[in-house]
């Protein structure tokens, strides 16, 4: 497609949209899919019908996540935005008949309540709003018209010049400075050069790439497309984990849609920029999440890292230069380039830039998705955004980074979230998964869920990682069966260290990081459990 | 050809040695002993086992000697305290890993491990031990795989993929059930790909691997071969 | 260059094995696509068998010993058959905290099967996931594909009950 085949297209789909009074947008994401939401669009579809509502006049559409899994199936209607929770097939008499007023009391969501008005949506702009498996929806949203204007308009150095001003960081985990790496792999010698999206999503607990891939999978496709214009690539993998069935098929479809408008393929938007994008399924191993570990599955491998340098950037897939970015930093591009670095950097704290994504799950009033402005606390986070703890539990700890990260307390909630401020607890910023506990909570027990965790993910490859996990898992298990001695907790806190330092790459290295900071915030607990059994 | 000289410094000497060499060369190159366990001279480097990281002037982490680069100016520290404590951890969690009863292996006095205890002052483990159950192949006709011996250090899979070219052996597993295995994880001796080379059985640093009919501390290997080889047959890991 | 050995025949004149076939042939039946032909042999067949493995291995020239090491390296595939339903316990931070492992202790004592075995009348096969990213559900159980959100031991005791002896669907 040419920028102004986009343009035109994009058009008529806007003009088509604005002819219909009403919308009904039926989240079936993962979240609420389980729960019927395919039939409640059904259902809803069917009651129109019979009421002689035609198309036109009312649309019902498959949309992605609209946020609030916990309290899904949720159903939201254009144009006044107002939203149906915890619906029902047998509620779309209910749902038509009050198109015009306030939902029912039983159905009504209120859209003012901080867990939506506290939000700042770049990378989820679109998620609940755009069909997520017509190109049409996402063109008529300004979908790849930024990436028109980009291969038409601006030189390589010019799209890295704008993302590195933005401050964008990997939003992955480690946060590495994205523009940095996008210089380096162009820099790099060698062709062709290949762009790798990193879908493997694996820290338990978090669901912010799987939300992005069904909600709105063109987005990340474009960030891509944009990507691989800056450093010269023209090969493409998008490596995502088997276990999402619905966001592989809803990124297929994408795929295929922009590879038949010419989006993906030879001459794109009608310049000599080329690129192919192949799917790779992973296979049930986190570790795969590791750079190194990922291309040596894409190679036909055992998931295992190797030591670094050579990094990817020089050396990567195939022994190619490769970039690696994960899904959300993909998605942050399109914007960016939209809008312009200095917008971007106008968002959050000194050195952490823009939004991200969160997964609330575990203890907590609103269960879902939210995508905050960085720097905003992680109290306001827990008992603004997501509702505090239910009724009758008390507020213990909220994990973050999953498996490398740690739990924080309650004495530090004050704490803004970024990624130094979260490291200075001993925790990482991660992917975004973020788990509140209560007090019914062991912190002991969960320091050995990830612990397990982090035994049964490890590749095996270095004797730290692969024999310290055990080890640390088994002591841990003696706090809690009441047998643990003193000497135990001293060889506890040896094991993490050691792993921590010696570990070959990033699982093992931050593979203690729960044990530490549990150890560090709720040390009475370990203490406790060497007086229970009189050690 | 002929690359830049770069100058370093380990343990406070001064020395040099050609860019794209790594540490551990250069060390050696200069008698200064940084202990290993993975590497052999002639194998391309696993970088696994971490009992040669050492400590460089400015860098974040660790770094193990057997891939790290030397840089001009660079200052390296090969035995700190704490250096030393993990490689100590290191060796005990080796021997908390599996079976290791030196006094009835083929190759006491001549095993790798081992020594790196003695160097080290490895007299006790303080890890709890494993005791997994663990099988002894003894299929093949002339060498025997011993798994409770095994470090995973990965040579075998090395020297049999990168040198002899027959790609018996791989590992199957992960994490701490990973275990060496010939081909789909088939007794030895039934294996279609094995030459019978022993090459693996030479690079084993254990008793894991070793040939048949020797008795306790009969069986020193024979490794002088191998760089010569790998550089017969082309490759460049000499 | 040596010209490269011949591809093997498939195991068998299942008319499946096409399907395997094409998948390695669509990525060259370079080495690389291992993992991926590794997937079409289980989903065509339900898991990875010895004929499989080796068919594999000949037609993408990799050693035997490396395409066993993938296969037993990714939690994702399996080198026994399934039982004729498999029951997936989400095992996911969001679902532990809200009780999956009560649910497997649970599933044991009614079934006799812990994770990743089969029961002893090949109806129920015991799994776990790591997290099916649908933490809003939690705790979550797949059985047979159908997603059971926020359960309780007794709603999966009466779905078993329900499925067993019955045909998949």
């Amino acid at each position: 497609m040419s920028p102004d085949e986009i343009r035109g297209m994009a058009e008529r789909e806007r003009e088509h949209q604005a002819g219909r009074s009403c919308v009904l947008q039926v989240c079936t994401a993962a979240g609420c899919q389980p729960m019927q939401s395919v039939e409640i669009k059904t259902a809803l579809e069917a009651e129109a019908k019979a009421r002689g509502i035609g198309e036109h006049q009312c649309q019902v559409k498959s949309v992605g996540c609209l946020g609030l899994c916990g309290s899904g199936p949720l159903v939201r209607r254009e144009p006044d935005g107002a939203m149906y929770q915890r619906v029902t097939p047998g509620d779309a008499p209910a749902i038509l008949d009050s198109l015009g007023s306030a939902p029912p009391t039983h159905l009504f969501l209120d859209t003012r309540q901080p867990f939506f008005a506290r939000q700042t949506r770049i990378v989820t702009a679109n998620s609940g709003r755009i069909d997520p498996e017509r190109l049409e929806d996402y063109l008529a949203a300004g979908g790849y018209a930024t990436l028109a204007r980009v291969l038409t308009e601006m030189s390589p150095q010019e799209v890295i010049g704008e993302i590195t001003r933005s401050g964008l960081r990997g939003r992955g985990g480690g946060g590495y400075p994205t523009g940095l790496k996008w210089s380096t792999v162009a820099k790099s010698p060698g062709t062709p050069k290949t762009i790798i999206c990193n879908a493997d999503e694996g820290d338990p607990g978090a669901f912010m790439d799987r939300s992005v891939l069904e909600s709105d999978p063109h987005r990340m496709i474009e960030g891509m497309l944009i990507a691989a214009y800056a450093v010269g690539a023209s090969e493409g993998y998008i490596y995502i984990r088997a276990e999402y069935p619905l966001a592989i098929a809803r990124l297929k479809t994408a795929l295929r849609h922009a590879e038949r408008h010419g989006l993906l393929g030879n001459n794109i938007c009608g310049t000599r920029f080329n690129l192919r994008i192949e799917l790779r399924l992973g296979a049930g191993a986190f570790v795969c999440g590791e750079e190194t570990a990922l291309i040596a599955s894409i190679e036909g491998n055992r998931g295992t890292p190797r030591p670094r340098p050579p990094y990817p950037a020089e050396r990567g897939l195939f022994g190619h230069p490769t970039l690696i970015n994960n899904v959300e930093t993909y998605a942050n591009v399109p914007s960016i380039l939209e809008r312009g670095g200095e917008w971007f950097a106008g968002i959050g704290t000194e050195r952490s830039k823009g939004t991200k994504v969160f997964a609330l799950t575990g203890s907590i009033a609103n269960t879902g998705l939210i995508e905050v402005p960085m720097g905003i606390t992680l109290r306001d986070i827990v008992f603004e955004i997501g509702g505090g703890v239910p009724e009758g539990a008390r507020f213990k700890a909220v994990q973050t980074g999953g498996p490398s990260g740690g739990c924080i307390p309650e004495q530090y909630l004050n704490t803004p979230v970024d990624y130094e401020s979260l490291m200075s607890l001993g925790s990482i910023m991660g992917s975004g998964g973020m788990i509140i506990m209560d007090d019914s909570s062991s912190m002991i027990d969960v320091a050995r869920y990830f612990m397990e965790f982090c035994m049964t993910e490890s590749c095996g490859k270095c004797i730290p990682c692969r024999m310290g996990t055990v080890e640390m898992h088994e002591l841990l298990g003696r706090f809690l069966n009441g047998s643990a001695a003193k000497a135990d907790l001293d060889l506890l806190e040896d094991l993490c260290e050691m792993v921590k330092s010696t570990s070959l790459c990033g699982l093992g290295q931050s593979a203690p990081n729960p044990v530490l900071t549990t150890l560090r915030y709720f040390r009475p607990e370990y203490d406790a459990a060497l007086a229970a059994g009189g050690r | 050809m002929a690359g830049r000289v770069l100058t370093c410094q380990i343990d406070g000497q001064d020395v040099s040695g050609l860019e794209e060499s790594t540490i551990l060369e250069v060390a050696r190159e200069h008698h200064i002993r940084i202990p290993t366990l993975c590497h052999v001279p002639g194998l391309p480097e696993a970088g696994a086992c971490r009992v040669c990281l050492v400590e460089v002037e400015g860098a974040a982490r660790l770094l193990p000697a057997c891939v790290t680069r030397i840089a001009e100016g660079m200052k390296v520290k090969t035995e700190s305290e704490r250096l030393l404590k993990y490689r100590r951890m290191t060796v005990e969690m080796l021997f908390a890993e599996r079976n290791h009863i030196c006094s009835v292996c083929v190759s006491n006095g001549h095993c790798d491990l081992q020594w790196l205890a003695q160097t080290l002052g490895v007299d006790h483990i303080r890890f709890p031990y494993r005791y997994p159950a663990l099988p002894v192949d003894s299929s093949h006709a002339r060498f025997v795989a011993d798994h409770n011996r095994c470090v995973l250090c990965l040579r075998c899979v090395r020297v049999c993929g990168e040198i002899e070219g027959a790609h018996t052996w791989d590992v199957m597993g992960r994490g701490a059930d990973c275990l060496v295995i010939t081909d789909l994880a088939q007794p030895w001796g039934e294996s279609a790909s094995c030459t019978s080379c022993g090459k693996c059985v030479q690079v084993c640093p254990t008793g894991a691997l070793s040939e048949k009919g020797k008795s306790a501390g009969e069986m020193a290997k024979q490794r002088r071969f191998l760089p010569y080889l790998t550089l017969m047959r082309g490759g460049n890991h000499v | 260059m040596l010209p490269k050995p011949p591809l093997p025949d498939p195991p068998s004149d299942d008319k499946r094995w096409k399907i395997v076939a094409t998948s390695m042939r669509r990525l060259g039946n370079q080495p690389h696509a291992l993992i991926e032909a590794l997937h079409s042999l289980q989903q065509t067949f339900g898991f990875l068998d010895r004929p499989g493995l080796e068919y594999i291995a000949g037609t993408l020239h990799a050693p035997l010993s490396k395409v066993y090491g993938a296969a037993t390296f990714y939690h994702h595939f399996r080198l026994k058959p399934k039982g004729r339903h498999t029951c997936i316990v989400c095992t996911g931070t969001g679902c532990y905290i809200k009780g999956a492992n009560r649910l497997l202790d649970d599933i044991e004592k009614k079934h006799g099967v812990k994770p990743d075995q089969t029961s002893a009348d090949g109806e129920i096969s015991l799994l776990t996931a790591r997290c099916f990213g649908a933490c809003g559900l939690a705790p979550v159980v797949v059985l047979d594909e159908e997603v059971l959100a926020r359960v309780t031991s007794d709603d999966v005791e009466r779905k078993l009950a329900e499925v067993r002896g019955n045909v998949p669907r």
